[in-house]
């Protein structure tokens, strides 16, 4: 039996995480304190996945750039794709929080969405 | 001068000014404004678009600009009043503020009472006096965050970090998304002054190395900035000779610490804590002046804005009660001492007296990481209130708890907080 040590970035507490492993197959998962640990020292071992947060480009904004994030987690090997992907994004204003930018963004089938209301200059 | 009035003037329409204002409506105070020198309401969190907030108080993870909405959508759908672009000159002591913004000129607002939540600024170059040449490229890690994702501007291709607080740790992982290339992190001190969570997120998810105990002693380049010099200290924090070694790069950030941005505060006349550099308040976020209330990182700098937001609702209903004569007059006034490894303590004293909250809620911050202690609460009967376990404590983590109301009696003079090594 092998172990691998994490430590959770579910909340700002940090937990120390261990998980015992058989190659890829999971037997225990200790350390946690809340169900946030658990899930993500499961993910963190098998798929590691991030929110990438960023900005876009805005047309007529009253700001020139809008905040950004993946709704959901991606894959985290596949963050640098994503932000290919957003880099060359140039959007309308106005926008609101939660308002989506891209769906299924690089195929990771998450949405892109806006995390700012931005009014339009006219 | 154009002359106003409200009841409640509240300084800041950042995370604190907003709660603080959301809370003191909510507890009756009629008119309230709000003065904001930005041209938009959120302060600090535009800018902060990284997640990770709101976790506690919304108990689900926002980016920043997207827990300010929340407040600032609940602000513009109320009758609180807000002037944007409004700097806030000065406090007179007859409960007048004196602000400036291009619509009015000068204003003078006449009040009832006051809520300081004008936040911090980050410490500079100069306030730790870096030695050499003074090139351009060196910037303090917030203002690169401005840059980067309010303007969209990219600071520079190779940077180095100094000082591993949270924004460095942030921007470290923001700058490497961009295409940056992030050197390192150099902190002085031997354990990292971030949260942990950032040091893996944002360094360790891209191989990016953090030195502890090591420092800059030496900047250069002329117009822009070349590379640096840096050492390994040792215990004393001064440079160890012979470890000095040379990374070039065109892009220095400071991530150095926050200081409460307290000059009006301070020409008011606010008795100041000499460690928070914020007033000293009680525990109804009271500064000496009673007509003056403080919340959020003008008072003491916060990691987390769920607890700014606790406590400018603290301030806000308390200064709701004192504007609505609610607010019980006789004091009598306990201190809070604490041993050693405590930095500080907010709020500096509590009112024996007051009895309208159940919780008494404090904020503190140790000086050195330890691991398995006891936080014990005594009073001056050297009676024990509250003594319970913490795992881990570290400076870059701020410690709450709650002292039952109950457990404070007029008898009380003094409580005292230790944090010291479990018993084996």
């Amino acid at each position: 039996m092998e172990s691998k040590k994490f430590i959770c970035i579910g909340c700002p507490k940090g937990c120390s995480l261990e998980v015992q492993h058989h190659e890829k197959k999971i037997h225990e998962i200790s350390g946690y304190n809340c169900k946030i640990g658990l899930k993500y020292a499961e993910t963190e071992f098998t798929e590691p996945k991030r929110t990438i947060t960023t900005t876009v480009k805005l047309k007529s904004g009253l700001l020139p750039f809008v905040p950004v994030k993946t709704r959901d987690p991606v894959n985290k090997e596949k963050m640098f794709e994503v932000m290919n992907v957003i880099r060359k994004l140039e959007i309308e204003s106005p926008v609101k929080v939660g308002d989506i930018v891209v769906s299924n963004i690089a195929g990771t089938g998450v949405d892109l969405v806006c995390t700012r209301n931005i009014k339009r200059v006219s | 001068m154009k002359k106003l009035a409200y009841d409640l003037v509240i300084i800041g329409g950042g995370p604190a000014g907003l709660a603080a204002a959301l809370e003191a409506k909510k507890n009756g105070v009629q008119k309230i404004l709000i003065c904001e020198r930005a041209p938009y309401l959120g302060g600090i969190l535009n800018q902060c678009i990284h997640n990770g907030f709101g976790l506690q108080y919304f108990k689900e993870e926002l980016t920043g600009p997207e827990y300010a909405s929340r407040f600032i959508e609940d602000v513009e759908n109320s009758d609180i009043d807000v002037k944007l672009e409004t700097m806030v000159m000065e406090i007179l002591e007859d409960k007048k503020v004196i602000a400036v913004n291009r619509k009015d000129g000068m204003v003078q607002i006449d009040t009832k009472a006051l809520i300081l939540a004008m936040g911090c600024r980050e410490r500079t170059r100069g306030a730790i006096t870096i030695p050499g040449s003074r090139p351009s490229g060196i910037m303090t890690a917030g203002t690169a965050q401005s840059y980067v994702n309010l303007e969209g501007y990219i600071p520079g291709k190779e940077v180095v970090i100094l000082g591993s607080g949270d924004i460095g740790l942030i921007m470290a992982r923001r700058l490497t998304l961009e295409g940056v290339n992030v050197k390192g992190v150099i902190e002085l001190m031997p354990y990292s002054t971030g949260l942990i969570r950032n040091k893996v997120q944002c360094l360790d998810d891209f191989d990016i190395p953090l030195l502890l105990s090591h420092s800059i002693i030496e900047v250069h380049g002329k117009e822009r900035l070349q590379g640096v010099t840096i050492a390994e200290v040792d215990k004393n924090l001064k440079p160890i000779e012979g470890t000095e070694h040379y990374v070039s790069c065109d892009t220095l950030l400071l991530s150095v610490g926050l200081i409460p941005e307290n000059e009006l505060s301070n020409n008011l006349g606010c008795e100041m804590d000499k460690v928070t550099r914020g007033p000293v308040v009680n525990e109804k976020r009271i500064t000496n002046i009673p007509w003056v209330f403080a919340c959020g990182n003008v008072l003491h700098v916060h990691d987390l804005v769920d607890n700014v937001t606790q406590e400018a609702e603290i301030a806000g209903k308390a200064a709701a009660d004192f504007i609505n004569n609610k607010m019980n007059k006789e004091e009598k006034d306990v201190i809070i001492t604490h041993d050693n490894n405590i930095g500080y303590i907010v709020p500096q004293h509590i009112d024996a007296l007051n009895n309208t909250e159940q919780m008494i809620k404090f904020f503190l911050r140790v000086k050195n990481p330890d691991e398995n202690v006891r936080l014990i609460v005594k009073d001056n009967f050297d009676k024990t209130l509250l003594n319970f376990k913490k795992s881990i404590v570290e400076p870059g983590t701020m410690v709450t708890f709650n002292l039952p109301r109950e457990f404070v009696t007029k008898d009380t003079s003094s409580i005292d907080i230790t944090i010291s090594k479990e018993q084996a």
